[in-house]
């Protein structure tokens, strides 16, 4: 018989039980659509994760204190005492591929201005800081080097801080707010950069002069971390070597002891945030492909049942001159059908969650062809493979037999 | 060439059940000319239905020949078995098979699907001849369960009749029917014959037999009697001797 016969002929089929091709069809729906859902959330995330990072700066380093004695309590690495002024010198000085470098350290406390105040951070810095981390002055002027060399009070405040120091909505320019006891002058206001991905205000911080803080607030010569960025965003490598020989140097570090200290990378970042969230697709995909191979084994349940069914059918068929193979492709291709109709739908559905999703839920989808082509192939085989045995069945029927079946 | 198309000469077809060997034909010859009308006869495990699924390729001797239209059938693979089938015979059966929820048209069409060489149109235009020839016209559009048994054996026997076979096989055909409409079957069965189509008719009732030209009478296994119906009795005249208040 002709394929596009045998198609037909197929269609008339399901036409005849809509109901039961639907039912059918159900297991395979869910399965291409959940696949799609869960593969868009898992590449939407990913996505966004590497937006957000690439907003910070690609190209960024950072350095962090860490211990280097075994053994005993492990704390927080940024309240290790192992990186001062001259680690930055030293990084300054002898890293080729460290464009620009930052010390930070920070604080936390009260800010106040007249009947307001708010509790914030404050992050002692030097000029470059702002590029490195892809910040920017809306209003004002950013501290300059001078200013860091006489620890002036000065400094630039976050939307959040602006919002809560100055309800009224005036500028918060040339006033003097203070922080803890210190008075400092707020020089600049920073564009506002939202929150993170990690669901951290970005804007809730204030920007000084790093002797400030350290002099000031701090009192101590310690920095929390050292940010620095890359010449380009391919020399990361190099400029991770770099700073870690010269920060082993300063710290006079012997062969085979320990870092006190960890230096991170941005894409180190990206590549192990992503590497959870990949895993986290992965598993829920897995889960979705589960319902696929459910629904294929429905598609081959239900095609013994209409193999049964038309027994007589069949025989019929073979008496007037159906050869096996012709029976073969008539219920290979029902089976096909039922999955590659199921696998549309389930398409159609599974691109209209990952539309509705962000809007309902604000959680980012990417529809990827990938994971359609993916979906649509796996259950075009699904019906292959689970319509063949039934199929089979009906081809190898004996026509004596099946005509006389009751 | 002989006009002879079906050539049996001594036939067995045995079973293996389990240890014990079934010999259902044990020896059966004879040879049906075009244009008869034979009908075979036997009382049940008399052999005729392995007979008839010989006769039909539906099934192969484990001895002897069986020429269909000078085609040794025992030589045939599967598919050139379907192939003969498709070509050369026309079946009718007793329960009509016909399939169900699919008007007659598309009914008389299906054995011409299984014709790559036929195309569309031609498979319509033989499927309307082949209805029209069993005097069903108007009735192209309606499904199995909207006609009578009658008219569905008609479909039936126009689906038998649209590959242009060489002989109709008909198994029990009048086996569901009343005796009016049995008759009225007969009768288009005799039409046929006498436009020339050869056919081969199974049955067990004498009555039916008397319509054809000879009965081969099988018993046992092998033919019994193979003789020429000189008492041929016409279903026209049959059924118009029937009482007309048959149906109230």
């Amino acid at each position: 018989m002709k394929i596009i016969n045998l198609i037909l002929l197929a269609m008339k089929a399901l036409q005849r039980n809509k109901l039961r091709a639907l039912l059918t069809m159900l297991g395979i729906i869910i399965g291409v659509a959940s696949v799609i859902t869960m593969m868009s959330i898992g590449e939407g995330s990913k996505q966004s994760i590497n937006n957000s990072l690439s907003s910070m700066g690609s190209n960024m380093i950072t350095i962090m204190p860490q211990s280097n004695e075994p053994g005993g309590a492990r704390i927080m690495g940024s309240s290790f005492k192992t990186l001062t002024i001259k680690d930055v010198d030293a990084l300054k000085k002898n890293a080729a591929h460290i464009a620009s470098i930052s010390p930070l350290a920070s604080s936390s406390g009260q800010s106040i201005s007249g009947a307001n105040n708010w509790p914030t951070t404050i992050q002692g810095v030097s000029p470059e800081y702002l590029d490195i981390r892809k910040l920017s002055v809306q209003d004002g002027i950013i501290f300059s080097e001078q200013d860091v060399k006489s620890s002036a009070k000065v400094c630039l405040l976050g939307k959040t801080v602006v919002d809560n120091l100055f309800p009224g909505g005036e500028s918060p320019l040339g006033k003097v707010i203070r922080f803890g006891k210190i008075p400092l002058q707020v020089i600049g206001v920073l564009t506002p950069k939202g929150t993170s991905n990690f669901g951290q205000d970005q804007d809730d911080i204030i920007i000084a002069p790093y002797t400030t803080v350290q002099k000031r607030v701090l009192s101590s010569i310690y920095f929390n971390q050292i940010y620095a960025s890359a010449t380009k965003e391919d020399d990361s490598d190099a400029a991770v070597d770099e700073a870690n020989t010269a920060l082993r140097e300063t710290h006079k570090l012997r062969e085979g002891e320990e870092n006190d200290f960890q230096i991170r990378t941005q894409a180190e970042l990206m590549t192990m945030l992503n590497s959870t969230s990949s895993m986290m697709t992965a598993l829920l995909t897995a889960v979705a492909s589960i319902s696929l191979v459910i629904g294929g084994i429905g598609i081959m349940n239900i095609m013994y049942v209409s193999v049964t069914e038309r027994t007589r059918e069949i025989g019929l068929r073979m008496s007037i001159g159906a050869r096996g193979v012709d029976i073969l492709l008539q219920f290979l291709i029902e089976a096909v059908m039922i999955s590659v109709t199921g696998g549309v739908i389930g398409v159609i559905l599974g691109i209209s969650a990952a539309i509705i999703i962000p809007a309902m839920l604000n959680w980012p989808t990417v529809i990827s062809e990938f994971s359609i082509i993916i979906s649509f192939l796996v259950c075009a085989i699904t019906g292959i493979f689970f319509g063949y045995y039934p199929a089979l069945k009906a081809s190898g029927l004996d026509p004596i037999e099946a005509l006389r079946y009751e | 060439m002989s006009n002879k198309i079906l050539e049996i000469r001594d036939v067995k077809r045995e079973f293996i059940m389990g240890t014990e060997t079934v010999r259902a034909l044990k020896g059966v010859s004879f040879d049906v000319n075009a244009g008869e009308f034979v009908t075979i006869m036997g009382s049940s495990g008399s052999g005729k239905t392995t007979l008839l699924n010989m006769l039909g390729c539906l099934d192969k001797p484990t001895e002897g020949t069986y020429l269909l239209d000078n085609v040794n059938v025992k030589e045939l693979s599967k598919d050139e078995l379907a192939k003969l089938r498709n070509t050369k015979i026309g079946f009718v059966f007793q329960a009509y098979n016909l399939l169900p929820r699919t008007t007659a048209l598309e009914n008389v069409e299906l054995p011409l699907m299984y014709n790559p060489l036929i195309s569309s149109q031609e498979r319509k235009d033989r499927a309307i001849a082949a209805l029209q020839a069993v005097k069903l016209d108007g009735r192209f559009d309606h499904t199995p369960n909207q006609l009578s048994g009658g008219q569905q054996q008609r479909v039936a026997i126009a689906r038998a009749l649209v590959n242009e076979p060489v002989m109709i096989l008909a198994d029990e055909a009048t086996g569901n029917l009343d005796t009016r409409t049995s008759y009225e079957i007969m009768s288009l069965m005799q039409d046929l014959n006498s436009n020339g189509k050869t056919i081969v008719f199974v049955t067990h009732e004498p009555d039916i037999a008397a319509f054809s030209t000879r009965t081969v009478m099988l018993r046992d296994g092998k033919v019994q009697k193979d003789t020429e119906n000189i008492n041929r009795r016409w279903a026209k005249e049959a059924l118009a001797s029937l009482p007309e208040s048959d149906d109230y």
